[in-house]
């Protein structure tokens, strides 16, 4: 039992899947995700692939403040992912509402609508803070895991 | 009453096809796409009432996120307007570093486009191709501006930064990069013949319907449709600048490609145009704090086509009214078009071919049930209703003009 969790653990935190949901962005960070996953950066260096399904998901990446629209979509896709699950919040909008915050259509951030894992803030945050926005994650899962086994 | 061997697909708002959160009801009989209901809204934000709020320049910094994509495109659009309205004149070389920056975003934008399409048609390798020399452009623009999205360059008056003379270095050498990888893309283009075989006749919009519809930018000049702001109504430095506005005729997803790779190719000698004549002096010009009582509308060709902001402004430091009007609001109306009788499998490529940004779009939502404060969709068919009922109330019938453009597309 144990170490058939530790191979699943391990598989986990190697090969992290992430899904890409715009709650309202600008786009700005949107296209630096996309631009983190592309050669240049190319975050699936560390087993990370862009899916397009909640279902195939281990990683939620958010962009923007959550419209009033989005809001109920947000959770449902949130509910589809299978456990373990986790959220990033990416850019400033997402971690408190940003530049939007007090507009009449907008729920500030992420965690006005589901639990936030990990924080990466700029506008928009740069290919560079989201690779190490998700690497820190994965290290933090990575110790958690440790802990349990000790 | 709807036909049982009708078949309808929701597609949206989250849709591994889709980028932003939008949602297509798509109405199939087999393969075949026999209606489409676009519903947008979910990217409202209100950043027009936000704008009210707010000084001008702190607006300056919100309108810039209405797109991320786009922002210098909305950024300068806006400032224009206040800029007419305060009778501010900008220095010569804030209105190169401006047409600059704009330039440098519609390189961005359109390799990013390139990719974009690339990856929706199942040709990845172009995707991984594009973004890696994107690089190089969003490297200029971070060195230049300070940030590789949302410049904030604008100031109203001017510019904020300057450049120095190892920038200017810099960028030409960039452009040699980007000129002989463009070449060969658009070699790719013409010479590849799967994508030729899957671009050509998908979407077809004819040049009548892109009249009718009322198409912008490189989603119209596709359609021959010769209009470009750089050159009907030149803003910044573009008057002093020679350009080819590029038309193609193939009203197909094949013929949007190849204009916005020929528009890449415009935009290198344009900043190679630029670079050669940049005049010196100061950056800037001191802009008051109010704004005296006014309204404009302004007008901007971005990587998208045209942008239109309006402003009214009452004489004191907050506009009381700022209407954004995104280019792809003018074009979304003509993909519903162009889905219809195609194929579901072409419903990808023909969305992202007018290079859509639903954020840059969304400019309302409806509380259709004020109990629960539930926010709707308002279908387009409805919304369409509403506004020509709108106008006819206020006295103004496009029945008429549609009548007289009718007329005209007839002779």
């Amino acid at each position: 039992m144990g170490k058939l969790t530790h191979i699943v653990n391990w598989a986990r935190i190697k090969s992290p899947w992430v899904l890409h949901f715009n709650t309202g962005a600008c786009n700005a960070c949107d296209i630096e995700i996309i631009a983190a996953l592309t050669p240049r950066y190319d975050l699936e260096r560390f087993g990370v692939q862009l899916k397009g399904t909640p279902r195939h998901a281990d990683i939620l990446l958010c962009s923007g403040p959550v419209t009033r629209q989005v809001e109920c979509r947000l959770k449902m896709i949130y509910e589809q992912m299978p456990e373990p699950k986790f959220v990033v919040a990416v850019g400033t909008c997402a971690c408190s509402g940003g530049v939007f915050d007090g507009c009449y259509n907008v729920k500030s951030g992420i965690n006005a609508a589901i639990p936030v894992s990990a924080y990466i803030p700029g506008c928009p945050a740069s290919p560079k803070a989201i690779i190490d926005g998700v690497v820190k994650l994965l290290q933090s899962l990575e110790a958690e895991e440790e802990k349990k086994e000790k | 009453m709807p036909d049982p061997r009708d078949v309808r697909v929701p597609i949206g708002p989250q849709h591994p096809a889709l980028k932003e959160p939008e949602s297509f009801l798509i109405t199939l009989r087999g393969e075949k796409i026999t209606s489409v209901n676009i519903r947008m809204g979910y990217n409202h934000r209100g950043i027009e009432k936000a704008c009210e709020e707010r000084t001008y320049i702190q607006d300056l910094y919100l309108i810039e996120r209405v797109c991320g994509i786009c922002s210098h495109a909305h950024s300068t659009c806006f400032v224009q307007a206040v800029e007419e309205i305060a009778g501010l004149e900008i220095p010569a070389r804030a209105k190169y570093i401006r047409t600059l920056i704009a330039e440098l975003e519609r390189v961005h934008s359109h390799l990013l486009w390139l990719g974009v399409a690339g990856h929706e048609i199942g040709f990845d390798t172009l995707l991984m191709y594009t973004w890696r020399d994107r690089e190089v452009v969003m490297d200029l623009l971070a060195s230049i501006t300070g940030n590789r999205v949302n410049y904030g360059i604008n100031t109203i008056g001017g510019v904020r930064r300057d450049l120095d003379a190892s920038q200017i270095e810099e960028t030409l050498k960039a452009m040699d990069i980007l000129e002989e990888r463009t070449k060969y893309y658009v070699g790719i283009a013409q010479e590849e013949i799967t994508l030729k075989k899957r671009l050509s006749g998908v979407g077809k919009l004819s040049y009548e319907d892109a009249l009718r519809f009322g198409a912008v930018g490189p989603t119209g000049r596709a359609s021959g449709v010769a209009r470009d702001v750089r050159r009907d109504d030149p803003y910044a430095a573009y008057a002093e600048i020679n350009f080819n506005v590029i038309t193609d005729n193939h009203c197909d997803v094949y013929g949007r490609t190849v204009v916005r790779l020929k528009e890449l190719l415009e935009a290198f000698s344009i900043i190679r145009q630029l670079l050669k004549k940049f005049p010196d002096g100061p950056i800037v010009v001191k802009a008051p704090r109010k704004i005296p009582a006014g309204e404009t509308v302004s007008r901007y060709e971005a990587p998208r086509g045209e942008d239109l902001h309006y402003v009214r402004a009452n004489g004191t430091e907050k506009p009381e009214r700022v209407k954004v009007r995104a280019p792809t609001l003018a074009n979304v109306q003509a993909v519903s078009h162009m889905l219809e009788d195609g194929y579901l499998a072409d419903m990808p490529i023909v969305v992202a071919a007018i290079d859509p940004c639903f954020s840059c779009t969304d400019r309302m939502s409806l509380v259709s049930n004020l109990d629960n404060h539930r926010t709707d969709v308002l279908p387009w068919e409805v919304l369409r209703r509403r506004g020509i009922e709108h106008y006819k109330k206020q006295g103004v019938d496009f029945s008429v003009l549609n009548k007289k453009l009718a007329n005209v597309l007839g002779k």
